[in-house]
């Protein structure tokens, strides 16, 4: 969001209210206990702009005149403050890059704190508490999910002309909301999370038509399972440039496109009613291809693997399936030139950040473990914890969580500023794989054999933070 | 709003950094590594420039004093990018060209940031324009500081100054000394206060200068008071104990001058991973990275290079928490902790990586990777910052996790 350009009223009546009445909308703020808590953050918000909160805003009205103010909004007007970038008829809609202002900062913007917020009471109440029987049942808690819709996260990354809330790019607000998620739950959060690198994609790349088709949907009231398919089943295989293949084919469909190749550990496989496959068109290099569900020529296999087994992480094999000539994201144009509008590197180097949000969390999720218990647990007389082989252990945990996070924001700020960061990106996948792993088995050794057991979840954030730099793409 | 690129206004001073380490460091890099103990009088020609720096708020001394910072407007809700964050950016760039050197400029002395940090406007008035070094160690008193023995007597209107200190960076070049000594050596740390000791006077003596594995370039001193008299108003900060603040405040200079060491790690880093790369690339070996199973020296150069950038990033935190009076005792030290050993191991590497080129003296690889080693060791060894770091973490005093 360019704060710099915008009046107060503008920042208080803007995005921070339609991202109000996006998370207030639902039950789930009062399910969750979390009324006080959001309200108390709006206050913050609300004094944060001062004096120009107007009677008229929202959060002031009186309730005939909020009624009032809704039956006007539902004619098809929004707020007077908040214009809508309106996409030419018949472009898709995109997001505009965020300014940079020219400053280094640390702090989140204060819509961004409620996203944080609104995610880590969504961790503490319901993920945490699921979690266990997820990585049992190697599947997802539908109830989880439903529940998780209402958090509205897709909404926040799709222009409004598509219908969402966003303006801008917000990688930056996505990273902050995985870490919260991740450490609720790494597997859940990627089963949560997955449809959403569907929709960044369509966002980023999709036609207007299949942003129509498509974007509605993952704004809407249900759950929609979804994932992008990119990894293969090879060693140190280049995410970016798949061995699974497309040509093109007729049928009795018409024009179209055959996909052969397969796909590893795709979130969500069993359940998806749409996948993202990449792979590589003869001479016109790696393209996504929306692949339904039932598509013919696709099969769907249950792939367990280490971790993140919440997920419910499948294979997808490609065997001549058939879609028809709009499948291809971006559409057929992108395909002439090359170097056109797709980019799979793009893809790829987003779903690394999100991969370092992810173990950021699952470390945060460590630390914030081996704390209390180092200091319980006593042995020779006095908390292990006064121990420095323990002590330091637990120093160094918190020193890598802490640089993991700030080069996954690094990277994201870069991304949302429209700025380079494929480097950046690199550098997140390379040291968040060795730190998160590093906090995974840590965390198991610091809390010694009773890390070994399922009684305590360091054994399964063992297993989750093995994924970071495994996984490519699905985020 | 979350942006950690280097502010626009700091870009400037970062490249003017790169460019006295490119023209003035780098050339005479070798010659001071060899010609130990001799005075870079290029240095000299630097610092009227580096003053220039200083009133831009870059500069060592410039960096704690008030008023400094920006505040466009005074708006409060504005991210300031000041003092702090100037000084490391710019330490980060010096340091790529050459450390020694960089610890060895004219007026840049800790003993400067002491000063600024707590002097008198009298005191600062009348030395602060010279080169200060700090006077802390001794030779049974390292990282317990604590338990330094020099003492301080107030006899009339004067100090008396006893005891032997050891490793004082610029002992011999500085102008005057900042010395850390007792006023009671039964109260313990609170007793324990800085005395400004102009050279020249009497019963202070450069008793040596050491030889040693890095830092050539700068001077290392072992300083012997005798009966050293000096005026009563030289001592820094109140000549009171107060048990519960004084030493508190003698240490909280670490705050702001340990994120400063870890840019100097950060430099050393940067400037041997460099190098490292063209070496490499030169000899025909790949090392742009990126991919999931690249060569054994891509892995290490990505993960290295990752490693420094992680330091990079927890050193401007702690800058910028200090520029925006954000206590930041434990950031300070996590970023010095991991900048400082991550230097250490990204020099070494490279030295690895290069094989012979590395380990011969044509190169300055082998001379950064001896360099790196102090840096893991002054202001805070990397064990007392792990201290520091667990026992905030962990929420323990001093007296639990020892």
């Amino acid at each position: 969001m360019n704060e710099g350009r915008k009046s107060p009223i503008e920042r208080v009546a803007g995005t921070p209210l339609r991202l109000i009445t996006q998370l207030g909308g639902g039950d789930l703020v009062d399910r969750l206990g979390l009324r006080d808590a959001t309200e108390r953050a709006l206050h913050g918000v609300g004094k944060a702009a001062g004096k120009v909160m107007s009677k008229k805003s929202p959060l002031t009205l009186s309730d005939s005149a909020r009624a009032k103010r809704a039956a006007e909004e539902s004619k098809g007007e929004g707020p007077p403050t908040a214009p809508k970038p309106v996409a030419p008829a018949g472009q898709p809609a995109r997001l505009a890059n965020i300014a940079p202002t020219g400053v280094f900062d640390l702090r989140p913007t204060d819509d961004q704190e409620l996203v944080r917020a609104t995610a880590r009471r969504f961790a503490d109440e319901v993920m945490r508490k699921a979690a266990y029987a997820a990585d049992a049942a190697a599947a997802p808690d539908p109830a989880v999910l439903a529940a998780a819709q209402e958090l509205g996260l897709a909404a926040l990354l799709v222009p409004e002309a598509a219908g969402g809330i966003a303006e801008t790019r917000a990688l930056v607000t996505t990273v902050l909301a995985i870490e919260e998620l991740a450490r609720g739950d790494m597997g859940l959060a990627l089963a949560m999370l997955a449809p959403l690198g569907v929709v960044n994609a369509l966002v980023e790349h999709g036609t207007h038509a299949q942003q129509q088709t498509w974007l509605p949907r993952f704004t809407g009231d249900a759950f929609v399972p979804a994932a992008l398919a990119l990894l293969e089943p090879r060693p140190g295989s280049d995410a970016a440039r798949p061995q699974t293949g497309a040509m093109r084919a007729r049928s009795d469909q018409g024009s179209g496109w055959k996909l052969f190749g397969e796909k590893s550990l795709v979130p969500l496989g069993q359940s998806a009613e749409l996948f993202l496959v990449l792979a590589e068109v003869m001479g016109a290099g790696p393209r996504l291809f929306l692949v339904p569900r039932g598509t013919a020529g696709v099969t769907v296999t249950p792939q367990p693997a280490m971790g993140l087994r919440a997920a419910g992480t499948c294979k997808l094999e490609l065997d001549g399936a058939f879609v028809p000539d709009d499948a291809l994201l971006g559409g057929e144009d992108a395909v002439v030139d090359a170097r056109g509008s797709f980019d799979a590197r793009a893809i790829v180097d987003r779903a690394r950040v999100a991969w370092g949000a992810m173990a950021v969390g699952g470390a945060r999720a460590v630390v914030d473990y081996v704390i209390p218990y180092c200091n319980e647990r006593k042995a020779f007389g006095e908390p292990v914890s006064h121990r420095q082989a323990v002590a330091f252990m637990i120093a160094d945990l918190a020193i890598e969580l802490e640089g993991m996070r700030l080069l996954v924001h690094r990277a994201a700020s870069l991304a949302d500023q429209g700025k380079p960061f494929t480097r950046e990106a690199n550098l997140v996948r390379v040291q968040c794989g060795a730190k998160g792993m590093k906090a995974g088995t840590d965390g198991v050794q610091l809390l010694g054999g009773h890390g070994f057991v399922k009684d305590h979840p360091v054994e399964r954030w063992y297993r989750d933070l093995r994924a970071i730099a495994v996984m490519e793409g699905a985020l | 709003m979350i942006d950690l690129d280097i502010s626009r206004k700091h870009v400037a001073l970062q490249q003017q950094a790169r460019m006295v380490a490119d023209n003035v460091f780098r050339p005479i890099s070798r010659k001071y590594d060899t010609a130990e103990h001799a005075y870079p009088k290029e240095l000299d020609f630097l610092a009227s420039l580096l003053d220039g720096l200083n009133e831009s708020g870059a500069g060592a001394s410039a960096r704690l004093e008030k008023g400094k910072d920006d505040a466009p407007g005074g708006d409060p809700k504005r991210a300031k990018n000041g003092a702090n964050m100037a000084t490391v950016v710019g330490t980060i760039e010096l340091c790529r060209g050459d450390v020694g050197l960089l610890l060895t400029l004219p007026r840049q002395g800790l003993g400067n940031a002491a000063l600024a940090a707590v002097g008198t406007p009298e005191q600062k008035a009348k030395y602060g324009n010279g080169w200060i070094a700090m006077a802390i160690t001794e030779p049974s008193a390292g990282s317990d500081s604590a338990a330094i023995r020099a003492t301080a007597k107030l006899d009339g209107d004067e100090w008396v100054l006893n005891g032997e200190k050891i490793f004082v960076t610029a002992g011999e070049r500085s102008s005057a000394v900042v010395v850390w000594a007792t006023i009671d050596p039964s109260l313990g740390r609170a007793a324990i206060k800085a005395f400004l000791v102009p050279k020249g006077t009497k019963g202070m003596t450069v008793a040596r200068l050491d030889h040693k594995l890095g830092i050539r370039a700068s001077d290392t001193a072992t300083i012997v008071f005798e009966d050293c008299r000096i005026p009563k108003d030289l001592i820094l900060g109140s000549p009171e104990i107060d048990t519960k603040k004084a030493f508190a405040g003698v240490m909280k200079t670490f705050d702001n001058t340990r994120p400063l060491v870890a840019g100097m790690a950060i430099g050393v880093a940067k400037a041997a991973l460099e190098r490292t790369r063209e070496l490499l690339r030169a000899a025909g070996t790949p090392v742009d990275g990126g991919r999931a199973a690249g060569t054994y020296v891509e892995a290490e150069l990505e993960r290295l290079e990752a490693e420094v950038e992680t330091a990079r990033l927890l050193t401007l935190k702690a800058a910028w928490m200090a520029d925006n009076g954000v206590p930041n005792s434990l950031e300070a030290s996590m970023a010095k902790a991991k900048a400082a050993r991550v230097s250490n191991e990204v020099t070494l590497k490279c030295v690895e990586l290069l094989g012979p080129l590395g380990y011969e003296e044509s190169e300055l690889v082998e001379k950064w990777a001896r360099d790196s080693k102090i840096l893991d060791i002054f202001e805070g060894t990397q064990q007392i910052q792990m201290l520091v770091v667990a026992r905030g973490v962990l929420g323990k005093t001093s007296a639990e996790l020892r």
